[in-house]
């Protein structure tokens, strides 16, 4: 069994440490390895039902699918094959909002919901679909009393992350699928960040369809799942035609190395998990120890319920692109505005009511598997360091040390 | 993204990083941009009695295009007149540190704060300044 953490030695000269595992992971040399004889070798197409070739490659995927299936319980025949996760909740909430448009248009999602899912929402609001996005605590929870209050009888279909992907929060999904169920409506699920990290058993939440992700459990980029419940039986309409793969719900040939690395991601995320979890969440609690030292440092997101792979901090006075610029030797991202293309703070933070101001101060540090304790170190000093310099340069700390309470000052913004 | 040259030569070495006394003989202070827009710069001039620049101070919360603006601005305006400082355009600031398209306001945030500066410096000294 090779030593995963020797070659993953804090820092290399010229490489970054790397804490944006929420953004994805590298391929698993295990996984990498099984998929590559697909490529070159077994590269048969799994559809060719008349040679030996098809045959193997259609087994590698029949093996893949038990293994996703094994580390959310769930029966081989609800997995469809999809290029990400983005795909599987286009092809949810699309398919299950045009499939059941007969029966009512509403639809339900939280503002803290991946751009994957709010873009397909804003979508079918064109084509005439009522959208109600639905706001969520301070710490990032959706009160279930909102939530339920927002079911109508025409409403076909509720999506609700359960691990939010800059937060790391999770959503109390038993309870808000509970909700659903009692009133008829289909509930997906987008569990890209949570598969691996939270355990997820379909035999017992009332999940109806899930998304699902393999580059962000050291699988490769470009594959993903979408889970359609059997019992009781869940349709949605086909989004991607032509030839009927999958049982019909997404034409495609399989990239059968894709799912080969797919499966084989999942089946390790199922052995590893457990102690995985443990070292993560004692180093994650290292690097807030580290970082809360500090003066003036917030956390974003409910301390509770959240993976154990999340910290999202604001450092106050400090604007976020400036502080990742200094610590160019750590990658992470931030929910400043001058870090996303639409020069918009994180709509994630201000739909938990974080002001703009922490928004832009904001940094997520996301761990993994291949985290160590010196990388830990070495980020906390870094970032101190930085802070440190950035604040010296900042009037922002310079009247808030001088006691002025700066909500009250008339900015003279342009 | 990839930052420029100089624009991580002005963040790592920053010019004339601080603060005068607000209150002070020949001090004038422009602070603007806002917390919510994640951009605030003030910058310090202290004019002399001939109505020269002769130093300057800044301080920014901001990405590094607008420190880089910022600290650049406290390069240019040393030596000016304010009628010369007045002059700069936040057109020179964005080619001197070849600053993408999404990161030019930084550069006219920079320009409004000269602006600010001067206008608070003649408030203050409206008998001292030579027009």
């Amino acid at each position: 069994m090779p030593d995963l953490h020797r070659d993953r030695a804090f820092p290399r000269h010229g490489r970054p440490v790397y804490l944006d595992y929420a953004a994805t992971t590298p391929v698993d040399p295990r996984v990498a390895r099984r998929m590559i004889p697909y490529l070159t070798e077994l590269y048969g197409n799994a559809a060719s039902r008349s040679h030996a070739y098809g045959w193997a490659a259609e087994e590698a995927v029949e093996l893949a699918r038990e293994q996703v299936c094994a580390l959310i319980n769930a029966d081989p025949r609800e997995i469809a094959w999809t290029s990400g996760a983005t795909e599987s909740n286009n092809l949810a909430i699309k398919g299950a909002a045009r499939f059941h448009r007969g029966r009512g248009n509403h639809l339900v999602t939280l503002a803290t919901e991946h751009k994957a899912v709010l873009d397909t929402m804003r979508e079918l609001e064109r084509e005439g679909f009522a959208v109600t996005v639905l706001p969520v605590l301070a710490s990032g929870l959706v009160d279930p009393d909102v939530f339920a209050a927002a079911l109508t009888p025409g409403t076909v279909l509720a999506s609700v992350m359960l691990v939010n992907n800059e937060t790391g929060v999770i959503q109390d999904i038993a309870a808000l699928g509970a909700l659903c169920r009692a009133r008829g409506v289909l509930l997906h699920v987008d569990a890209a960040q949570a598969a691996g990290k939270v355990p997820i058993d379909l035999a017992e939440l009332p999940v109806d369809l899930m998304s699902l992700s393999a580059h962000k459990l050291y699988g490769p980029k470009g594959i993903g799942a979408l889970y359609v419940r059997r019992r009781p039986r869940v349709r949605i309409e086909c989004q991607m035609h032509g030839g009927g793969h999958e049982r019909g719900l997404r034409s495609g040939t399989l990239p059968t190395h894709q799912i080969v690395g797919m499966g084989e991601a999942f089946w390790l995320a199922r052995e590893s998990m457990a102690s995985d979890n443990a070292r993560i969440r004692a180093l994650r609690e290292r690097l807030w120890a580290g970082l809360s030292r500090m003066e003036a440092v917030a956390l974003n997101g409910d301390a509770e319920r959240r993976a154990p792979h999340y910290l999202n901090a604001s450092f106050s006075y400090v604007e976020g692109e400036s502080l990742l610029m200094g610590i160019k030797d750590v990658a992470v991202s931030s929910g400043s505005a001058c870090t996303s293309a639409s020069l918009e703070p994180s709509y994630v933070l201000r739909a938990m009511g974080r002001s703009d101001e922490l928004a832009h101060s904001s940094v997520r540090f996301s761990l993994g598997r291949f985290t160590t304790a010196e990388e830990i170190d070495f980020t906390i000093a870094r970032i101190a360091q930085v802070v440190a310099r950035l604040r010296d340069m900042s009037p922002l700390w310079d009247m808030a040390r001088a006691g002025v309470d700066l909500s009250t000052i008339q900015w003279a913004a342009h | 993204m990839a930052y420029g040259d100089k624009v991580m030569d002005h963040y790592e070495n920053p010019r004339n990083v601080g603060a005068f006394d607000a209150d002070a003989e020949g001090v004038g202070t422009g602070m603007v941009g806002a917390p919510a827009c994640g951009d605030v710069m003030r910058l310090q001039i202290r004019v002399n009695s001939a109505g020269v620049i002769e130093d300057a101070k800044f301080k920014t919360y901001g990405c590094g295009s607008a420190i880089a603006s910022s600290s650049l601005v406290t390069e240019w305006v040393r030596g000016r007149t304010l009628d010369e400082a007045l002059a700069i355009k936040n057109t020179q600031i964005a080619e001197e540190l070849a600053l993408p398209p999404v990161k030019i306001h930084c550069s006219i945030l920079a320009e409004d704060a000269i602006k600010a500066a001067v206008a608070d410096f003649r408030a203050r000294h409206a008998a001292a300044d030579p027009a």
